[in-house]
């Protein structure tokens, strides 16, 4: 049994590398004929992404720095987790009709919860005291933003943009089901492509988002400010996880 | 267009006559005759979440004690929980399908997979938050590493414990609406029964939301019973 899920995995591989007919025949997938998928799911990825980051941020920024909206923020938060991915790509499909610009809307909507949430306790978690000090050397409301609170909330604010651009990763492979022909068709009509299909796309998306998540924990510790990047890691690491912590919990 | 679509046996609408659900509308008339059928998925949706939260739980809480008393081991539980917990669901249960075959089980691991991390994160970050001074008084009253524990240690840890199982919960129950490519059913397999109308979107939908809410507010009336102590001073 074991060796006959290893010569799938195998054949799952290679169906990556190398085009193949469909099932029924008559139809190359497979190998390069995937390319387009993919360039469809990371084109739908991105421009969700880089949506719910332009929307969430800035409104997060602004609660956060007049103080407003706790409450709304936790319950967005909280009940955005339970609303099924699938049931919100359906749902606009349903109403707008089929498309690209539908499925970016919906991936859109599920992006923002954790961007907004990570940078509204990203902004909240500034020191006070540093606040203070800044508005005592005679800074304004804005440049306190722009050159305080901003940067030291920066690793969480990519912290969230990181979650929810492999949730978005995630939920692309949903794109066939409103015609928008993603790495999720494979996946989802295994009728077509065969078991190797399913199982070879399955790899590739998770290899994605995993590489995903790297390049994000890369960026992240980048823009993490000199002054905040503890020498010491085991301190670095208690807040971090602190703040992670609260963030999860909010 | 996909090719899943056209392999989806419709089911044909009951009540296909009604304008609303011809035009393919909300229907609250559809949606009050064909309540029924969301009984068993619904059924089927709450065993997912509760048994892959369970097992979730056992075994992340297993791995926290571990961690807890041998730290070397947090760095690599934690990396590999998140490994997990990045895998795009969908590719987890198809890459679960050639080992466990399809069913019930893909969806359990799967499921159970993605709450590690979040559980053993906050059972983790609770026993690290227990005051070394209530730990000191309770050597110093002659109770053994393992009475610190159970008495002082988990109780105290109660809050986060809990946090962690909320947040694994409501997100399992969202996660469990994909589990019908593992051939486990649930209310994401009912909602592409017919996968463009509608009321069956948002009833299907709908019921994953209240699912969520309700489970929440028993952990939350849950973790009131398993410390009493707070309510007294509350």
């Amino acid at each position: 049994m074991i060796l006959g899920a290893l010569d799938q995995f195998q054949d799952g591989l290679r169906f990556l590398f190398e085009s193949r007919d469909s099932v029924a025949g008559g139809v190359q997938v497979g190998g390069s004929e995937l390319l387009p998928l993919l360039g469809e799911h990371m084109k739908v990825t991105l421009y969700g992404t880089v949506l719910a980051t332009l929307l969430a941020v800035p409104l997060a920024i602004f609660l956060a720095h007049t103080g407003r909206g706790a409450f709304a923020a936790s319950s967005v938060a909280n009940v955005g987790r339970a609303v099924p991915s699938i049931a919100v790509v359906l749902f606009f499909s349903a109403y707008l009709g089929f498309g690209v610009t539908n499925l970016v809307f919906g991936l859109t909507l599920l992006a923002i919860p954790p961007i907004f949430t990570n940078t509204f306790v990203g902004i909240r978690q500034v020191d006070t005291d540093v606040v203070d000090a800044a508005r005592g050397q005679g800074l304004s409301g804005l440049q306190i933003v722009t050159k305080v609170e901003l940067p030291l909330s920066l690793p969480l604010i990519f912290g969230g943009i990181r979650t929810s651009f492999v949730n978005v990763v995630a939920t692309a492979t949903l794109g066939p089901l409103v015609g928008v022909v993603t790495l999720g068709d494979p996946i989802l009509s295994p009728g077509v492509y065969g078991a190797a299909g399913q199982l070879g796309t399955a790899i590739l998306i998770a290899v994605i988002a995993v590489a995903g998540e790297l390049v994000f924990a890369g960026i992240q510790r980048a823009a993490t400010p000199k002054g905040i990047r503890r020498s010491d890691p085991g301190r670095a690491r208690r807040l971090g996880r602190r703040a992670q912590l609260r963030a999860s919990s909010v | 267009m996909s090719f899943l679509l056209a392999q989806i046996e419709l089911r044909d609408r009951t009540g296909g006559t009604d304008s609303c659900v011809l035009e393919n509308g909300f229907c609250p008339t559809w949606i009050r005759e064909n309540l029924s059928e969301y009984v068993e998925p619904t059924q089927r949706h709450l065993e997912l979440v509760v048994s892959s939260v369970a097992l979730g739980f056992a075994i992340a809480f297993l791995l926290a004690l571990l961690a807890h008393r041998r730290r070397f081991l947090v760095g690599p539980i934690t990396g590999a929980t998140g490994v997990l917990y990045t895998i795009p669901s969908l590719a987890l249960f198809a890459l679960l399908l050639p080992i466990t075959g399809f069913g019930f089980l893909p969806a359990l691991l799967a499921l159970s997979g993605y709450n590690l991390l979040v559980i053993f994160r906050n059972v983790m970050a609770g026993l690290d938050n227990v005051p070394a001074e209530a730990k000191d008084a309770a050597l110093g009253m002659g109770l053994t590493e393992n009475q610190v524990l159970r008495r002082v240690e988990l109780p105290l840890a109660i809050p986060e414990i809990v946090a962690g199982l909320r947040i694994a919960t409501t997100t399992t129950v969202g996660l469990a609406a994909l589990a019908f490519i593992a051939g486990a059913g649930g209310l994401g397999g009912q909602i592409l029964t017919d996968p463009n109308f509608k009321s069956n979107i948002v009833v299907a939908g709908g019921l994953c939301v209240v699912m969520a809410i309700l489970l929440d507010l028993l952990l939350v009336v849950a973790e009131r019973v398993a410390s009493p102590w707070k309510r007294a001073t509350a």
